[in-house]
């Protein structure tokens, strides 16, 4: 037991002084973090308009204003005209142009029906479909008060309403994915390579000629990255709720039950790989490579798994960031209990007690 | 009983197309000093490997303190101490916490053995807050010597322990081997290095996978079986090519500054001859002189024998 705790120390030792696993450690995280929750969004946010307002009357001016407060839209306050509205489309300085017509305030006044035009630059058609649909939004938003609250005569009205996010916030969709990815990128890689410099030092040779078990060996560097990686879990959740304004609606125990065992995952996986590789650079290849790639693309947060061909979707069920995905996404931000994710914790318990058998029993006594 | 043997052990590698040790048998008493010397490649490594419990042998078996390195390698795994050739030590971590992290590893304390390392960990101490890593080449080698005594082992491997230290630090280490062997332990280290030899109990001299001859140093130089001469000139490049095509002679080696040769044929005035022969052929500053042979040349007479 003294042995396991100065061994344990030991490793504490190398991180703490090496500032490239430090770095990895901690520093991955945070820039993951903030580049998903920030920079890398597919959010429409501030697009510019330009509105062309020929009616000028208090409707107009209503609608205006309610575009301006929303922070989807920048309105251009300069006004254009036909050509220079082609032209602005072609240069890409605009999004978007909302035309009222000469009669708008007349025809809403008195005919009760009025029509306005849209113009959306389809060249990227998400970003176009997407602020049709605010404005759509915001002018049946408008029909609606018009109406005194009540149901506008004619028409079908979707209430829209997203659950869990009702804002449409992108970074929610993000986190768990990225949390995911941090875990197997810096758990793998960094607990391989942790083992393989023990054999390019020549000092896992006296590890094995010593009376000390052979398997403590791989416990002893698996548990100081267990315990830095919920560290760095808690680092990221602080991030997450603290500048991305996400909530942790599910119980927080529960959260850090499950990243416990999925990190526990991938320090198996980094122990297997140890098992292979030869050099640390070897170790790091296939950690980062074999890793990163299938958490990217089979997990689920990037490209939906629903929309892939079915070979594909059977080969994200053996990607065990799937079901962890799944979990986190269920328990943080739908706030679910236990019942609801005790499959999905199941496979990847299964999958932990398979890959971390599978390392042990690999794991050489000798030399060869 | 023996503290160490092996008996026909025989290791391959790559699926058995390469054979690193052939069929090699020898044994080391109690409390010996054994030295095992051969060049790079000659399988010193892999027998320590089999003989610390690190590698599987092909054929054969070996026993070290009577325990079976197959059967009984845990019980093996604490009482051997072992410095692998290319063991660095965690450079890292400060000189004193390497020796904690190993004293700990088998199961003790510095204080409880400190006994056995004081000579050699006094001579650490003042750096013993300094990383490994800064120390220098001798450091290094008795810092690891520490480790691998600190759980005061019954016998003791060390593989090429003096290869990449200078001069003044390998006699050093030296005169610790022989402190510690008088302190009842067995060793066995490995050597690329043939001056080291005469400073061995007895040794083994091994070429290509297998053993040529286990004796004495001073036995395996008398067994020398023919008069060895040392011959110069001013240009010994030229004289090293004219004697290799002189009929009489049998063998002719450069060794530093002189050629070691040996004669077909010695009739007694080979000095004579080999002067008169290199006068001939219009060397200068020539100088000719019988020799007593050392470790290298009986090596290299084995080796050329094993080799015809």
């Amino acid at each position: 037991m003294k042995q396991l705790l100065v061994f344990i120390r030991k490793e504490f030792y190398h991180v703490f002084r090496d500032r490239r696993t430090l770095l990895i450690m901690f520093g991955l995280p945070v820039v993951q973090i903030l580049l998903f929750g920030y920079a890398l969004t597919s959010e429409v946010k501030n697009a510019d308009i330009v509105i062309s307002d020929q009616s000028k009357d208090a409707n107009t001016e209503r609608i205006i204003s309610k575009i301006k407060s929303s922070s989807y839209f920048i309105v251009q306050e300069k006004q254009l005209a036909g050509p220079e509205i082609d032209a602005a489309f072609k240069k890409g300085t605009i999004k978007c142009v909302l035309v009222f017509p000469p009669q708008f305030g007349n025809d809403l006044r008195h005919d009760g029906k009025a029509s306005v035009q849209i113009i959306a630059d389809g060249s990227d058609p998400n970003t176009a479909k997407t602020l049709v649909n605010y404005l759509s939004v915001i002018l049946l938003n408008y029909q609606q008060e018009l109406a005194g609250g009540g149901v506008v005569p004619i028409g079908i009205i979707p209430e829209l309403r997203m659950l869990y996010n009702p804002e449409g916030n992108g970074s929610l969709n993000f986190i768990p994915g990225v949390i995911a990815l941090i875990f197997m990128i810096v758990c793998a890689t960094l607990t391989s390579v942790s083992v393989v410099k023990e054999k390019e030092l020549g000092t896992m040779e006296i590890l094995l000629v010593s009376p000390f078990h052979p398997i403590m060996v791989l416990i002893a560097k698996a548990i100081p990255y267990l315990v830095l990686s919920l560290v760095n879990f808690t680092l990221i959740l602080i991030l997450s709720v603290g500048f991305l304004d996400i909530a942790v609606k599910g119980s927080l125990l529960l959260l850090f039950a499950e990243s416990t065992l999925f990190i526990i995952t991938c320090l198996s996986v980094g122990l297997l790989i140890s098992n292979i590789a030869t050099s640390q650079q070897a170790a790091m290849l296939i950690s980062m490579m074999g890793m990163m790639l299938p958490t990217l693309l089979l997990t689920g947060f990037m490209y939906p798994l629903e929309n892939m061909p079915v070979p594909l979707q059977l080969v994200a069920n053996v990607v065990p960031s799937r079901w962890y995905y799944l979990i986190v996404k269920a328990v943080m931000l739908k706030g679910l209990g236990f019942s609801a994710v005790w499959r999905e914790t199941l496979v990847l318990a299964g999958m932990t007690v398979a890959l971390l058998s599978l390392a042990l029993l690999k794991f050489k006594t000798r030399l060869e | 009983m023996d503290a160490v043997v092996l008996d026909g052990i025989t290791k391959t590698y790559a699926g058995g197309k390469i054979l690193a040790v052939d069929n090699v048998s020898l044994t080391v008493k109690p409390g010996e000093l054994f030295g095992l010397i051969g060049p790079d490649g000659a399988g010193k490594t892999s027998i320590f490997r089999m003989l610390t419990t690190l590698l599987l042998a092909d054929k054969g078996t070996a026993t070290v303190q009577g325990l079976d390195v197959v059967k009984d390698y845990r019980q093996i795994r604490k009482i051997l101490g072992y410095m692998p050739g290319k063991f660095s030590l965690y450079q890292d971590l400060t000189v004193h916490e390497n020796l904690t992290f190993f004293a700990t590893l088998f199961g003790t304390t510095i204080e409880e053995n400190y006994d056995i390392i004081r000579d050699i960990y006094e001579q650490l101490k003042p750096f013993s807050d300094r990383r490994a890593g800064k120390l220098s080449g001798g450091m290094k080698q008795k810092l690891a010597l520490c480790c691998a005594l600190i759980h005061k082992p019954e016998v003791l491997f060390l593989d090429e322990p003096t290869t990449g230290v200078d001069v003044v630090s390998r006699r050093e280490f030296w005169d610790i081997l022989a402190r510690l062997k008088n302190m009842g332990i067995t060793i066995l280290v490995s050597t690329p290095y043939m001056d080291e030899a005469s400073l061995c109990e007895r040794i083994a001299l091994i070429q290509a996978g297998s053993i040529m001859q286990i004796d004495t140093p001073d036995k395996i130089v008398h067994s020398y079986p023919v008069r060895l001469y040392a011959a110069k000139s001013a240009n010994i490049y030229g004289l090293l090519k004219d004697m290799r095509d002189n009929a009489a002679v049998e063998s002719c080696f450069a060794f530093g500054e002189y050629l070691h040769l040996t004669m077909k044929q010695d009739k007694g005035n080979a000095v004579a001859d080999l002067e008169a022969f290199a006068r001939q052929k219009g060397h200068t500053g020539i100088a000719v002189k019988e020799i007593s042979p050392g470790i290298e040349d009986t090596f290299i007479r084995l080796m050329n024998q094993k080799n015809q």
